[in-house]
């Protein structure tokens, strides 16, 4: 009946006990990510190989639990009373110490980096990063702990397949994933009086001077090999070029107002962009103030980005961290985790146990969490996931450097 | 002994800022121009090459938006300067016992934070906002009008942020001007006009030189007006050297164009001192 995208409740749903803050998450220069299906794409480089299963059973072999984790993550990606937390604490023993402090896989990175190079401990058992350019860097450079895959039950009983062993690292063997979520196309209802379903509208000439793109190189790569029905992970530095020309001809036509990086949200909202290449939490949120902004994964296909939680070399507290990361793929936990982040869980046992619950709940709470449940963007279908394309991901050092000057030169010519 | 004491003491007094200037600044800059002339990338590392190919390149890359930045950062500072002379005119000749009243609304804006006041620009400016939505609602403008995501909106920008430390140097030098100079002027049958070009002007100029130059730098270097309020094609070197540095993790290039821009800034304001410098200034007060 109702689209679930656009129906109240379910955007009630969506962004209850949400801020802005963690949708400014999504954007930012350089950070983005690669995809779920990632297919390796050029030459390996200097990527080091896989650390051999003997040294990952020295790294952990005499490991023991400290009774201690710090975890830092993005914000709003934990419930305000930090329940999952504190049962992992009851079950464990084990003390936790929560920091909302990455809000930016550019800058955090950037930040990090002269500490991990110095074989500094960053002060951190677990991060969370997404899968782009600074994961990649971050595995290449030796920066990440091995995990052991032996203490993690959870995640081999639980994980959708498709969140196992992803390209952007094979077995997951730094990584395992805390959530994703999708780039599609936002735009404003006041002034695009049609439904947005084509990727084609961000070059539309009705549009000149009202659309909006991002300034990350992988987002905006993305959506010019898309438009040109190319699949951005499969994309050679062929297809790199004609992207680029046609986003520098989309440029030079007048058709692009800015290229942005969180601030597009506002841009739309207001009415200086009509449409834009947008992240869906961020709509929902202004659907709920009102405003007039509605959200579309283009039928040519949209992507999709995962956040992956890791252990950075040097943590203090390892054998704590790789439990808690376990602890968060028992199927109830990863369910209260869904309901308050909204975003796509790796768990799909969550879906039942949340429809379960939804149906014991009344009224607008029952409707919202039942919209949510029925959301191809918190829960996609087969169908769905066919449609949503991982990120174009250069690898190798010179090819990543052409990459970022071929689309920086769009952005920031 | 004591005279010995006596010689150091003002030695030792400045020791240290003398350290934090070397901790803070000769050391981090060694750092930079040493990084600046290395090879490699994030993943293989960066090896000491000392060659100076990366600021050929980064020159060559950017030089558009090097150009554009000090383009910008001299409209900037002439608007100001435009601005700003006449508001510290009136505070410092004019002001009577409100002066420091008006210094501190001049001021008032920098108790909230550099990017939010830029935020709210964007608010002001945005196409149908308070500014711009009643004017095309009443005709006076056309429906595309637009002026953020312009130049003109970096440009505003800047001089809206910069424009306090333009006007406190120039209010300084006009303050400190001893009013009978300017009444020996009129004894001497100067006109009001004369005065001010021949008397008043050439003493406040040490204050527009300082006020220049505390405005032009980071006007030119600045990357969150580019990044709030411009739009395609406004992008300022300041952008490219943090995408460099934290993106890219391209430190020689982001060391190489820091210098660059360092330089350039350098030799235009040693061009700006020469000419605007004390002597000249002495003999136009001696004209």
């Amino acid at each position: 009946m109702h689209d679930p995208r656009t129906s109240p409740a379910f955007l009630r749903g969506m962004t209850r006990s949400r801020s802005v803050s963690r949708r400014d998450a999504f954007r930012l220069a350089g950070l983005s990510a690669a995809g779920l299906a990632l297919s390796a794409c050029g030459v390996q480089g200097q990527q080091k190989a896989a650390p051999k299963p003997s040294e990952v059973a020295d790294f952990w072999s005499g490991k023991q639990k400290n009774g201690k984790v710090v975890f830092a993550n993005w914000p709003e990606y934990m419930p305000e009373d930090r329940g999952p937390l504190k049962k992992f604490q009851q079950e464990t023993g084990i003390a936790f110490d929560y920091l909302e402090v990455i809000d930016e896989n550019a800058t955090f990175f950037g930040k990090a980096e002269p500490q991990f190079k110095a074989g500094q401990p960053l002060g951190y058992d677990i991060i969370v990063i997404t899968n782009g350019m600074q994961f990649a860097r971050m595995q290449a450079l030796g920066y990440l702990v091995a995990l052991d895959h032996k203490q993690l039950p959870n995640f081999a009983a639980n994980a959708a397949p498709k969140y196992k062993n992803p390209a952007y690292d094979p077995d997951n063997t730094y990584s395992i994933p805390y959530t994703s979520g999708m780039t599609g196309i936002a735009y404003n209802t006041k002034y695009v009086k049609e439904p947005i379903t084509s990727i084609q509208a961000l070059f539309d000439p009705k549009y000149k001077g009202k659309v909006g793109m991002m300034a990350d190189a992988q987002e905006i790569a993305n959506y010019g090999l898309l438009a040109l029905g190319i699949t951005p992970e499969k994309s050679t530095k062929a297809d790199w070029e004609k992207a680029a020309a046609l986003l520098d001809k989309q440029r030079e036509d007048g058709l692009v107002r800015k290229y942005f990086d969180q601030d597009y949200i506002d841009a739309v909202s207001k009415g200086d962009v009509w449409l834009t290449m947008g992240w869906s939490g961020d709509v929902f949120q202004r659907q709920l103030a009102g405003e007039p902004v509605a959200f579309a994964v283009p039928e040519e296909g949209g992507t999709i980005w995962t956040d992956n939680m890791m252990i950075p070399k040097g943590a203090a507290n390892p054998v704590d961290a790789l439990m808690l990361m376990d602890h968060l793929y028992k199927p109830e936990v990863a369910a209260e985790l869904t309901e308050y982040i909204q975003y796509v869980t790796p768990v799909p046992a969550v879906k039942e146990l949340l429809s379960t619950k939804a149906a014991g709940l009344k009224g607008e709470d029952k409707e919202a969490l039942e919209a949510m449940i029925a959301s191809p963007l918190v829960f996609p279908s087969e169908e769905d996931y066919a449609k949503l394309h991982g990120y174009v991901s250069p690898t190798e050092p010179a090819e990543q450097e052409a990459f970022q000057s071929m689309f920086q030169a769009v952005t920031q010519g | 002994m004591r005279r010995v004491r006596a010689t150091a003491a003002p030695y030792l007094l400045a020791l240290p800022a003398w350290i934090w200037f070397g901790v803070f600044f000769v050391v981090p800059i060694a750092a930079m121009a040493s990084v600046s002339l290395t090879t490699g990338n994030i993943l293989e590392g960066f090896q000491q090459t000392f060659s100076v190919s990366n600021y050929a390149a980064a020159i060559g890359q950017y030089h558009t938006q090097m150009i554009r930045s000090l383009v910008y950062g001299g409209v900037a500072t002439v608007i100001m300067l435009l601005l700003a002379y006449p508001m510290a005119y009136w505070i410092a000749f004019k002001g009577g016992r409100r002066k420091s009243m008006y210094l501190f609304l001049l001021l008032l804006p920098f108790f909230v934070s550099f990017v939010l006041r830029t935020i709210s620009w964007g608010f002001l400016l945005a196409d149908d906002g308070i500014l711009f939505g009643p004017l095309k609602s009443a005709g006076l403008l056309p429906q595309g009008f637009h002026v953020l995501a312009t130049e003109f909106a970096v440009i505003g920008g800047l001089v809206y942020n910069f424009l306090p430390f333009m006007v406190l140097p120039i209010y300084v030098a006009l303050e400190r001007v001893d009013p009978r100079v300017i009444e020996a002027a009129y004894d001497l049958y100067a006109s009001r006009w004369a005065a001010f070009r021949r008397v008043v002007l050439p003493l406040s100029l040490p204050g527009v030189f300082a006020g220049v130059l505390m405005t032009f730098v980071p006007a030119t270097a600045d990357p969150v007006n580019a990044r709030v309020l411009g739009g395609t094609g406004t992008t300022m070197i300041g952008n490219i050297i943090q995408t460099e540095y934290m993106t890219n993790n391209d430190y020689p290039t982001a060391s190489a164009l820091s210098f660059t821009l360092m330089a350039v800034l350098l030799v235009g304001i040693f061009v700006y001192a020469r000419s605007l410098g004390t002597e000249n200034v002495l003999e136009a007060a001696a004209r």
